[in-house]
């Protein structure tokens, strides 16, 4: 039988028309817009934007993390079938750090500072499992290990700021990783860190998530981090994801122009995708706008070069390839040229 | 550490022998004791003989000269006025004075973490509200009046509680202590809640905004994501950050609950050394005064020295200067 019940559980999350607004004097912002989008057992998707655009958000709210005057107005987000929204707050907190953990985007700020590791450790096993603090502490142990970190049992004993950057973060990974969730929300974890770090960190979190079957949704700006990463891509811009679909269709043919400006601003895909050292990169005109005052219809037509007329009624969803959407009214087609130069994408 | 204790007492020693002569400077500029101990009917040479029994008739210099050497013994000299040792007369008093400020810290510390906890918790709620009101008055009253009030209220009207005095007293290693007994207790309570308030106010305001600091750092965030229970996350991950503050504010209160009491004292008829103070420093008592000062910067030193190694031991990242390198 095909129930939707039934698919769900093949589905690991299952976000519907999630909205997060904050009240503010001004009257309610909409961070997070009607976001839709799923995520299998084992996938890795990329939730990419500018700063401002809701990602964080979208954690915050798949965790009901959101802090007043923030509150989620509306949607629904389902963990295998299981209708998450307007559970009782003791069932969030049995839920949180156990089958679905997060990772924050500053590691020198999200270990307690005048706490041991093993007690931030052993308190986060203790909280879910009923379970000796000696087995607590070997399963920490376990994790730091399974992180990559030398001399485990010696970092246990440790203070956070005995600690370097990459390997606090690190620790927090190993902490998300406790309990053996079924999703671990990731909000930039490796911005602040070296790239080389990076490089170790990410290729880590891809074998753990794989090894363990999490989905792992992984929120950044960076589209370089994604394009290794990822299995699909989530666009966000003004609290609505305006591009989705798999890496490949998003980052080798987006149809959002949002999606072609962010990949011609960034070196690394402009460069791969023909543009010549040396030249200018194209960055998008103007600057997202503020929640307060989006743009009627498509908000990000006052930047957008494709913009006319049409972009102000809100933009239907189109679906140029099979599993990839776009929010627009004029999608590029597939396999089109770089976008014309920069001097005639001006914003008015 | 060991270094780190040389140097603590080294400077201690430092700042006794600075206060010890800029006190009795200080009290020479004053005035002449002589004025005040001698009967002003007296003949020359009675008085004469007093300032010569009491060595006031040497330049001062030669009188710090003497008191320094005799400290080096111990001796800090007899009062002009009751003529036995002066530190023996502070001593005498001093555990009347310890128990009404030990009983003023643990009122201002265990009421005024938890009112400050639950305001900084509860920041837009009536009760957060008054508890904040509260400790604004507790900071604006001044205490001979609420003292007097309190007076007023338990002692002439209800008549729960004495008026004054501390109550029968039992020796303990030679010295006298009246809250070995019930009624100790109730004769320190007014007096000690009347000290308290003002403390009570600091403690509350600090723990308040402390709380609502830390509510909003990202290891809050990250211990909810943790799954962890509210009551951990205030308990320990909240608390432990908040007492370092707290700890260093009331360590350095809890001396000047120590010296400077007097207030309190003299309107709750309280036989501690702030009353000693103040009728020695009128009958230009020196051997008093100075020996009181000298012992008030022990005291501060012992509570400074005792805040920083409890400040060690909450913060992780501090350690004590002299000691080894991290």
């Amino acid at each position: 039988m095909s129930t939707p019940a039934a698919q769900d559980l093949q589905t690991l999350l299952r976000v519907e028309r999630l909205t997060t607004r904050f009240r503010t004097r001004g009257g309610d912002v909409t961070a997070v817009n009607e976001l839709s989008f799923e995520l299998a057992a084992g996938e890795i998707l990329g939730l990419v934007g500018e700063s401002g655009s809701g990602k964080s958000m979208t954690g915050y709210s798949l965790l009901d993390l959101v802090d007043p005057p923030g509150y989620i107005a509306g949607g629904s987000v389902r963990l295998r079938g299981r209708e998450l929204r307007g559970l009782p707050a003791k069932d969030w907190q049995a839920l949180r750090g156990d089958r679905i953990a997060m990772i924050f985007q500053d590691p020198m700020l999200t270990l307690n500072p005048v706490l041991r590791i093993d007690t931030q450790m052993v308190e986060t096993v203790l909280a879910h499992r009923r379970l000796t603090r000696a087995e607590a502490l070997h399963r920490a142990h376990a994790a730091l290990v399974r992180v990559g970190i030398p001399a485990a049992g010696e970092r246990l004993r440790s203070y956070p700021h005995q600690l370097s950057g990459g390997m606090r973060q690190r620790v927090a990974i190993a902490i998300a990783l406790l309990n053996e969730p079924d999703l671990i929300i990731a909000d930039e974890p490796t911005t602040a860190l070296d790239v080389t770090i990076q490089a170790q960190i990410l290729y880590e979190m891809q074998t753990l998530c794989r090894e363990a079957g999490a989905g792992l949704i992984w929120i950044t700006h960076d589209l370089s981090v994604v394009a290794g990463l990822a299995d699909r891509v989530c666009v966000m811009y003004a609290g609505r994801i305006v591009e989705q679909g798999s890496t490949a269709q998003v980052l080798e043919s987006p149809a959002h122009p949002y999606t072609r400006g962010l990949l011609d601003s960034t070196p690394a895909a402009a460069l791969a995708r023909g543009h010549r050292r040396g030249e200018a990169l194209r960055p998008i005109p103007g600057a997202a706008p503020p929640l307060a005052a989006l743009p009627a219809g498509c908000a990000f037509h006052p930047r957008c070069a494709r913009a006319d007329e049409q972009c102000l009624p809100p933009p239907p969803q189109a679906e140029p390839a099979s599993g990839q959407r776009a929010l627009c009214w004029h999608p590029l087609p597939p396999g089109a040229a770089l976008s014309g130069p920069a001097a005639s994408l001006e914003a008015p | 550490m060991t270094l780190f204790l040389l140097r603590r007492l080294l400077q201690t020693v430092n700042v006794l022998f600075i206060m010890s002569l800029l006190v009795f400077v200080g009290i020479y500029a004053v005035g002449n004791p002589l004025d005040m101990l001698v009967d002003p009917q007296a003949t020359r040479a009675d008085v004469a003989r007093v300032a010569a029994a009491l060595g006031l008739d040497q330049p001062v210099w030669v009188q710090y000269g003497r008191f320094l050497a005799n400290a080096l013994r111990g001796d800090l000299g007899n009062s002009f006025l009751h003529g036995t040792p002066a530190l023996q007369l502070i001593l005498q008093r001093l555990p009347a004075t310890l128990e009404l400020a030990v009983s003023a810290l643990l009122i201002a510390v265990l009421l005024g973490i938890p009112l400050g906890l639950w305001a900084g918790l509860r920041p837009d709620s009536a009760s957060g509200k008054t508890i904040m009101a509260g400790s604004i008055l507790g900071f604006s009253l001044p205490t001979f009046w609420v003292g007097l009030m309190l007076i007023m209220v338990f002692s002439v009207y209800l008549g729960w509680l004495p008026s004054g005095g501390r109550g029968p007293t039992r020796e303990v290693l030679g010295m006298h202590w009246s809250l070995l007994g019930a009624e100790g207790w109730r004769h320190v309570l007014l007096p000690a809640l009347n000290l308290a308030l003002f403390k009570l106010a600091l403690v509350i305001r600090l723990t308040q905004s402390g709380t609502r600091e830390a509510l909003l750092q990202d290891y809050v965030r990250f211990a909810r994501a943790k799954g962890l229970a509210p009551r951990r996350i205030v308990g320990v991950h909240v608390l432990k950050n908040i007492m370092i503050p707290v700890i260093t504010v009331v360590g350095l209160e809890f001396g000047t609950l120590i010296a400077f009491s007097v207030v309190t004292e003299s309107i709750f008829a309280w036989p501690g050394i702030g009353k000693l103070l103040l009728d020695s420093i009128t009958l230009l008592d020196r051997p008093v005064v100075v020996a009181y000062l000298l012992l008030i910067v022990l005291i501060y030193t012992l509570i400074s020295l005792v805040v920083d190694v409890l400040y060690a031991a909450l913060d992780p990242r501090v350690r004590l200067a002299g000691g080894q390198a991290a």
